[in-house]
């Protein structure tokens, strides 16, 4: 038995998503497999493109020696984070910088105009769950860690916390989520500069809960808007919703009164952690903002992470629209080449028994280091699926440097490819003629201190997608043309 | 004597903490400066092996006495700082049968009660020891928390008026008319460098200050450091500094403390520590005990060599790799070469004698197992110089936290913890527990991996002997952080719970010390799940969290009306606007 379609796409994330609503859309049959929960889930629900260019080693921002974050210390001891230089930015629009990233950067690759198709895709895609599309420009949102954040595109649900708007906000924390204390970040908002005057205010969340209960549980309650407290007889207690902005309301007044500067404000708008409801998060947001009489939003934070599953909701639902078959839960465990060395199959492994795939082209989307998509031992760093090049230092010690958040070689690894997205192998030429690769599972970014980790996923998940489509339908069999024809695109 | 003597100890590891309890619970006015955290130096840089003995039993059968009777004593006084795992000298086909057999008679000699098991009775207690172990002796190994036994000690000499200082390093040794009368010491001034905790009303210096501290005798317990307090005297205190290597693993293959039996060598023992293993180690001399080489050898060879006696290493998760330093010393003139045969016992060093210079003495060598019974040799030492008449009762009176252990039961219910977290932070606060968990606020578990709840961590911030805003301190109180995330999911949470007590800018210069100080030793262990984690906890912390681009700490600042304000331009839009309630736009659909 051989399962076949035009396109096939491991990967169920971000990029493999995008990937096959892509090719989906030029008309070729589209197959999606997927492993794992998607890294979605871990995600913020905040769509960046690009919000800084770092300083690395690869743009020769410095050269040996001259900056110490950038060196690799092969097992120095010492920390260095205090002499890390700031990086360009936050840049107020994503698509003029890409020609300062480094050379084999994936943006660089693929062009701005493919950030845009890959924007563009997902509005129309996610509709009125996300709000940015109307402008090029980078907006500035409060995060959980009480930084501001550049991104793209953001939640609807967390609009109405933009931090270049002048509105006075207050910032709400639970006693019993232990991710931020609201004072203390309302504190850091005001040292990052923010226009707006902004306190902080920690509740207990209204109702019985254990003091571990899960977010999921807690967004639970605010979506059915449970009646909370009584003695479990739920008839007799307070909606949650209600419950919730009574807990909030008296402290509107607050902000102003701890050292912000200001006098006295009364909160125009009001953050919550981003837990506000689940399928009906538009709802319990509009029920809160009339109670308190001020708009609401939540703080992007860290998994688990509600606005993540809500949009990997989304896209999901705009696969089966596209009428792409998903299969999730089975790994593909193997690869067969054809004489001409292209990828004629890969194995996935249902239950035990190897099952062939077979395609005209194939979609890599499997991630990078945080699923595995990019695996590594003590002697090297791999691509394990369908083992491709991922070019690394011999010497592992040369994978890291000394601070944190650095200029860490191991951030940028992944697969280098041409730009139609084809794997490179070690001698630099085409490894599988009808393979595109995407999102994480490329090397060269360092999406966490650029703020591009959804743009390099959206871009070159638009760029694969369409090359693999163009493979399967054309018969171009990956040559050069079909490169040719979608790196004219943003020429 | 007049009045009572007041004796300045400096170092704050086992050995100095032990001798700081001792002093104080003999009525001797004393006072532990140290120049990191408590444990900052070599104490919290080991495998945390409680000795039975059977290490020397071979070599050196005095320092094998002493361990298996200060094995017992600890065991007693410090129950909650203690696991029982017991030990195995494991014999592999190629390891010598005469060495077991001296093994074995070493170790009866030495009252260290032993018994020889066949390889497969062995596997039936530890089923992942390989195949071809041959045989085992058993031994009473324990596993010890270096940093809980320390911070207990230190808690019962404030008691009982000791004064504790960390984060004051010693800059100058004080020497009036040929004879030591105090120390000069630094305060640091770091996120959190403000623990000092002694006598109440008497008024500290700040930080960044720096005091003097008069005193009628001064012991040098600064481990790897001694020569150079030695060197601010005027006397050569030739500590010869040798590091090893300890790699943690992220699950507990064996439960059993497991020692190679072979003569000397590296890479020969594994110890359960909590929710970890932890494999040491390496031996090799260095210059400087602050600034050495880790190297990418020492991790392979303890991994690949304690493979043998425990395959599944070879492929297992490790964490991270630190290392330590031994102090180790040896009398002038002895001239070993290699740093494996240089003895592990102590030496008391009186500089009145050696030196002609009173008013100091040195306490060199030793290890953690016998820590206290070097405090009770010196404090002795102390006591008869300056004529005090009491009776050391550190062998009898248990630490706190150890002075009921029956209060281990299940917290589940009592706490609103669930079942495992209950019982983990029990175990850790020993008998404290009551005092710190009955709380009738909220009390959410902030690090998940070690199951650590908001009320420890504030207890380890605040409470008697607490670690202020010093993360790294609460760290090894709590041990919050240093599970498999090593602070991705947890770090900035522990920094969340400094709000009220500390600023903000505090918080975050302690948050920023603490996840700097995780990837240290994470970059030991960056392959596999590890790299996965350390990529994870990247993504959260700069791309997430943004804390590697904050414009607070930013040279410029942020042009924020350069930036999107809303398809509106102005606050009317959002929430309101675009869900009326009733027409639901929400995820899902």
């Amino acid at each position: 038995m051989t399962v076949e379609s035009d396109v096939l796409v491991v990967g169920g994330g971000l990029a493999g998503a995008t990937a096959a609503l892509s090719a989906a859309r030029e008309g070729a049959s589209v197959r999606l497999v997927s492993h794992k929960d998607s890294t979605l889930r871990q995600a913020s629900g905040l769509i960046d493109a690009l919000g800084y260019v770092p300083p690395s080693r690869a743009a020769g921002d410095a050269g040996p020696g001259s900056d110490p974050t950038l060196d690799p210390t092969a097992g120095r001891t010492g920390a260095l984070a205090e002499r890390r230089p700031d990086p360009e930015g936050p840049l107020p629009n994503p698509f003029e910088r890409v020609d300062a990233l480094p050379d084999g950067h994936p943006y660089r690759l693929v062009g701005a105009d493919a950030i845009r198709a890959g924007l563009a895709l997902f509005d129309e895609v996610v509709g009125d769950l996300y709000r940015g599309g109307h402008t090029e420009r980078n907006a500035l949102l409060p995060t959980a860690g009480g930084t501001v954040k550049p991104t793209a595109r953001y939640p609807a649900s967390m609009a109405a916390g933009l931090a270049s708007d002048d509105a006075p906000a207050l910032i709400v924390g639970f006693e019993s989520l232990p991710e931020y204390d609201a004072r203390q970040l309302a504190a850091r908002l005001r040292a990052a500069g923010v226009p707006f005057p902004v306190a902080g205010v920690e509740v207990a969340f209204p109702g019985e809960f254990r003091d571990d209960a899960r977010v999921t549980r807690l967004a639970g309650a605010l979506d059915r808007n449970e009646a909370l407290g009584g003695d479990g007889t739920s008839r007799t207690g307070t909606p949650a919703r209600e419950a919730l902005a009574d807990a909030v309301e008296p402290h509107l007044d607050a902000v102003g009164a701890d050292g912000d500067g200001s006098d006295g404000k009364t909160a125009a708008r009001v953050g919550f952690p981003a837990m506000l409801g689940d399928e009906r998060a538009a709802a319990v947001r509009a029920d809160l903002a009339d109670r308190l009489g001020a708009e609401v939003f939540e703080l992007p934070g860290g998994p688990p992470s509600i606005p993540g599953l809500r949009l990997e909701d989304r896209l999901f639902d705009a696969l089966d629209e596209a009428g792409v078959r998903i299969e999730t839960g089975n790994p593909v465990v193997g690869r067969e080449l054809d004489e001409e060395g292209r990828i004629a199959h890969v194995l996935v492994d249902r239950k035990g028994r190897e099952i062939p795939y077979a395609a005209d082209a194939f979609v890599l989307a499997t991630g990078g280091a945080v699923g595995k998509g990019i695996d590594s031992d003590r002697e090297g760093v791999r691509e394990p699926v369908l083992g491709c090049h991922v070019p690394h230092p011999e010497d592992r010690y040369e994978w890291f440097v000394d601070d944190a958040f650095g200029d860490q070689p191991y951030a940028r690894f992944g697969v280098a490819a041409d730009e139609a997205l084809r794997p490179l192998g070690a001698d630099g030429t085409v490894q599988y003629p009808n393979v595109r690769v995407a999102g994480a599972t490329l090397g060269g970014a360092d999406v966490a201190r650029e703020k591009s980790a959804s743009g390099v996923s959206l871009a070159t998940g638009v760029v694969a997608g369409r090359g693999a489509a163009a493979v399967a339908l054309d018969g171009t069999n990956g040559t050069d043309d079909a490169a040719g024809d979608t790196t004219e695109e943003h020429e | 004597m007049a009045s009572t003597p007041h004796v300045v100890v400096v170092g704050g590891g086992s050995t100095g903490c032990g001798i700081v309890r001792d002093l104080a619970t003999r009525g001797v006015d004393a006072t532990l400066v140290e120049k990191g955290n408590l444990t900052h130096g070599t104490t919290g840089r080991m495998h945390g092996l409680l000795h039975s003995g059977g290490r020397y039993a071979v070599s050196d059968r005095k320092s094998a006495r002493e361990c298996i009777e200060e094995n017992m004593v600890v065991r007693d006084i410090a129950a909650h700082c203690v696991e029982e795992t017991g030990g195995l000298f494991v014999k592999r086909p190629e390891d010598s049968e005469e060495y077991f057999r001296e093994k074995l008679e070493g170790c009866r000699a030495c009252d260290i009660p032993v018994e020889v098991i066949d390889g497969a009775e062995a596997r039936r207690r530890e089923p992942y020891l390989a195949r071809d172990v041959e045989k085992a002796i058993t031994v009473p190994d324990a596993a010890v928390d270096p940093f809980r036994l320390c911070v207990a000690n230190a808690a019962d000499a404030i008691e009982h008026g000791a004064r504790v200082a960390t984060h004051a390093e010693v800059t100058d040794v004080l020497v009036e008319d040929g004879a030591v009368v105090g120390v000069e010491v630094e305060h640091g001034d770091g996120p959190g460098k403000r623990s000092d905790h002694g006598p109440e009303g008497e008024s500290r210096p700040a930080p960044g200050e720096t005091e003097t501290i008069r005193a009628d005798h001064v012991i040098n317990a600064a481990g790897a450091w001694s020569g150079e307090i030695g060197a601010m005297a005027g006397v050569d205190v030739a500590v010869r500094p040798s590091k090893g290597v300890m790699t943690v693993m992220n699950v507990r293959q064996v439960d059993t403390v497991i020692n190679r039996c072979k003569p000397k060598g590296d890479a020969d023992i594994v110890v359960p520590h909590e929710t970890a293993c932890i494999l040491g180690t390496t031996d090799e001399e260095v210059d400087d005990p602050e600034d050495y080489p880790e190297e990418e050898w020492e991790v392979d060879r303890v991994i690949d060599e304690l493979a043998e006696l425990v395959p599944p290493l070879a492929d297992a998760r490790t964490l991270r790799s630190f290392w330590g330093v031994r102090p180790l010393y040896e009398p002038p003139g002895t001239g070993t070469d290699d740093p494996t045969d240089i003895t592990r016992d102590y030496f008391l060093l009186d500089h009145d004698e050696r030196d002609d210079l009173p008013g100091l003495t040195t306490v060199v060598g030793g290890k953690l197992t016998t820590y206290r019974l070097m405090a009770e040799s010196i404090t002795d030492h102390v006591c008869e110089k300056f004529g005090v008449d009491a009776d050391c009762v550190t062998a009898d009176e248990p630490l706190p936290g150890s002075e009921d252990f029956s209060v281990l039961r299940d917290y589940m219910d009592e706490f609103g913890l669930r079942s495992p977290v209950g019982r983990r932070s029990t175990q850790r606060l020993g008998s404290r527990a009551d005092e710190v968990l009955k709380t009738d606020e909220p009390n959410p578990v902030v690090c998940t991996c070690e199951g650590v709840t908001r009320a420890e961590i504030r207890d380890a911030m605040t409470g008697e002997n607490g670690a202020g805003a010093d993360l790294n301190a609460v760290r090894i109180r709590t041990r919050a952080s240093m599970g498999n995330c090593q602070g991705g999911f947890c770090a900035h949470a522990i920094a969340a719970e400094l709000h009220p007590d500390y600023d903000e800018p505090t918080a975050r210069a302690a948050l920023d010390e603490l996840y700097q100080e995780r990837w240290k030793g994470q970059r030991h262990a960056l392959w596999g799940e590890q790299l996965s984690q350390a990529m994870l906890s990247r993504t959260l912390h700069a791309l997430t969290l943004s804390r590697d681009a904050d414009p607070a700490t930013l040279d410029d600042d942020v042009d924020f009306g350069a930036f999107d304000e809303g398809p509106e331009n102005g606050p009317d839009d959002g929430a309101r606007r675009d869900a009326p309630a009733g027409a639901d736009t929400g995820g899902g659909r």
